[in-house]
């Protein structure tokens, strides 16, 4: 997680470090395997915001920890673990939201009480292995470092066949998720798309949780998107936004990582959350433009 | 099993946490705010390694971070829909700053620095002190006379807002309160059953009671009864079995509830159909 090289130093000449930043295959690798999830985050996240189901997001990408430490207990490796985990919580996320018609109270205690009696597998997997919890931050909180060829193409794969199923059923799914009932009187099949969308959700959301770690998916899953629709109401724009501003946070990210001696988490997050917080300072001035304005005081409007 | 002194202890303590994690868990489904309950309990792990980081005692820390971040959560929301896409941006990026300081603590003392983590991650109910399960059981205490004192203005604040303010009742005020009460929750319960474990506490038991009756104040009493037997399942399980983790142990138990219950009322309700379709009309009258 830190980084390895103490003679790296970020200079004023943006060329020198750019080759500092390709320099080793380690870093190439990892730069690959960011530009992948951030787009795949971008657009499955940009989804998610629409329809609300941030919480639902995060207990998918929570599933990541008991889908590792099972992998780890069986001897499977641990992408299979990831996926199967994630895609199975989807599964029964959709299928108790569609048995309790969406009353918001209810899904969402479907959706805590399955990501906690998923962590709770998770914690029984690790202590049935050895009782041996070392490891379990790069677990949680992601480590850039370790990527391997074989895991940047597996994520190349999960992230064209996300990709498909967004460009198929993207429009079907964005009228579901704008107005639920006109989209259903016109024949969209609601119940199975949203499952649908749960569970490429919680593939996509798999795969990047071995590179940023269970806790930290968020990250690129929630705030590169929600900047987007903060900043653009037209659809086409606000997505590519969310991609684009995904990629430039993972690549700051990572280039303040292995330029200073700090988790890649902590520099995602805070990027991240920095530009949310800048474009919803923008956004309520535009909105309102008096904010700006000092207000007459008491004492001045009498004279 | 009783004899054993560390056994004694966490059940005092467990059944000071199952409650209170009832009491409010109840109030949390009923508001629909169970992912502002999970960003708490995250916020509790990174408050508990800041205060280790800066050499404090972590429940310092616990208790300062989830009260803050709840009262944070309350005073930007609106209850408006941008609700859970600030509540998942903000948490991200405090998990952010819990490795930050998990990086820096682990640097700075050296060594046997895992177990904090792993201990603040997924409770340590067994290695409670005869002091430290009193002082659990006595802030459980006070967190349930508040909540009682709270109860009526904000079980109508959560049904029917509007006319609860309309009635006089200060619902923003009385939100606030139950934030906070959620935060402190969050953080005395991460002592027992973890961080990442203890949403499991308070969603599952919550919503079992939903399920099973529309009553407010039978309700109540099922999930803090349901949060009880889930935790006094879990500890001897736990105590039985000594390779499975006593957390695991409760959380799976209140789950297999959850489930118990979703299933046994799933089954009654589509077996009457006008009832659901009365709910559909009401539902869309009220929007």
């Amino acid at each position: 997680m830190l980084s390895p090289l103490p003679f790296a130093a970020l200079s004023i000449d943006p060329i020198s470090d750019l080759q500092q930043l390709t320099a080793f295959p380690f870093m190439v690798n990892a730069l690959e395997a960011g530009t992948i999830v951030a787009i795949m985050a971008g657009v499955a996240g940009w989804f998610m915001v629409l329809r609300r189901e941030t919480f639902a997001g995060h207990t998918l990408s929570v599933m990541a920890f008991p889908g590792a430490s099972g992998a780890l207990l069986v001897g499977l490796p641990a992408a299979a673990g990831y996926f199967l985990f994630s895609g199975g919580a989807a599964i029964v996320i959709g299928l108790a939201s569609a048995k309790t018609g969406r009353r918001r109270g209810e899904e969402s205690a479907v959706t805590g009480a399955v990501q906690a009696f998923g962590l709770a597998c998770g914690l029984v997997f690790l202590s049935l292995y050895g009782g041996v919890l070392a490891g379990y931050e790069n677990l949680l909180f992601g480590s850039f470092l370790g990527i391997t060829r074989g895991q940047v193409l597996l994520l190349a794969i999960v992230a064209v066949l996300t990709l498909a199923f967004f460009a198929l059923a993207g429009r079907p799914l964005l009228f579901a998720s704008v107005d639920e009932p006109v989209a259903r009187s016109s024949g969209v099949p609601i119940r199975r798309l949203s499952a649908a969308f749960l569970l490429v959700l919680g593939l996509a959301v798999a795969a990047t949780a071995q590179i940023t770690g269970v806790l930290l998916v968020f990250a690129l899953l929630v705030a590169p998107p929600a900047t987007a629709q903060l900043i653009t109401p037209r659809i086409g724009a606000s997505l590519a936004l969310s991609v684009i501003l995904g990629v430039a946070i993972t690549w700051v990210g990572l280039a303040l990582a292995y330029f200073y001696n700090h988790p890649v988490g902590f520099y995602i997050t805070t990027v991240a959350f920095t530009v949310y917080v800048l474009a919803r300072v923008a956004r309520a001035l535009i909105d309102h433009p008096t904010l700006l304005r000092r207000r007459p005081r008491l004492a001045e409007a009498r004279v | 099993m009783f004899a054993q002194e560390f056994m004694r202890n966490a059940l005092l303590a467990g059944t000071g946490v199952a409650l209170a994690c009832g009491l409010i868990g109840y109030f949390v489904v009923l508001r629909a705010q169970v992912f502002a309950g999970d960003a708490l309990t995250h916020v509790a792990f990174t408050g508990a390694i800041a205060a280790a980081a800066a050499g404090v005692d972590p429940r310092i820390g616990l208790f300062a971070a989830t009260i803050a971040v709840a009262l944070a959560i309350g005073a930007l929301g609106n209850r408006s829909n941008a609700d859970d896409v600030t509540i998942g941006i903000t948490f991200a990026w405090i998990l952010g700053l819990g490795v930050y300081f998990l990086a820096v603590f682990s640097s700075g003392a050296g060594g046997g620095n895992g177990l904090l983590g792993a201990r603040t991650l997924f409770g340590s109910i067994f290695g409670l002190g005869a002091a430290d399960a009193r002082l659990a059981a006595v802030i459980a205490a006070a967190i349930i006379l508040l909540l009682a004192a709270i109860a009526r203005p904000l079980l109508f604040a959560s049904v029917d807002a509007a006319t609860a303010a309309a009635r006089g009742v200060p619902v923003r005020a009385v939100g606030l309160i139950f934030l906070a009460l959620l935060g402190a929750t969050a953080a005395e319960a991460t002592q027992a059953v973890g961080a990442l474990l203890l949403l499991g506490l308070l969603a599952a038991p919550a919503g079992a009671a939903h399920r099973l009756t529309p009553n407010p104040y039978l309700g109540l009493a099922l999930a803090a009864g349901l949060a009880v037997l889930a935790t006094w399942a879990g500890l001897t399980i736990g105590y039985l079995v000594p390779k499975l983790p006593p957390s695991s142990a409760i959380i799976a138990v209140a789950s297999a509830i959850y489930l118990v219950a979703f299933i046994s009322t799933t089954n009654l309700r589509e077996l009457r159909p006008r009832l659901q379709l009365a709910h559909h009309r009401q539902d869309r009258e009220l929007d």
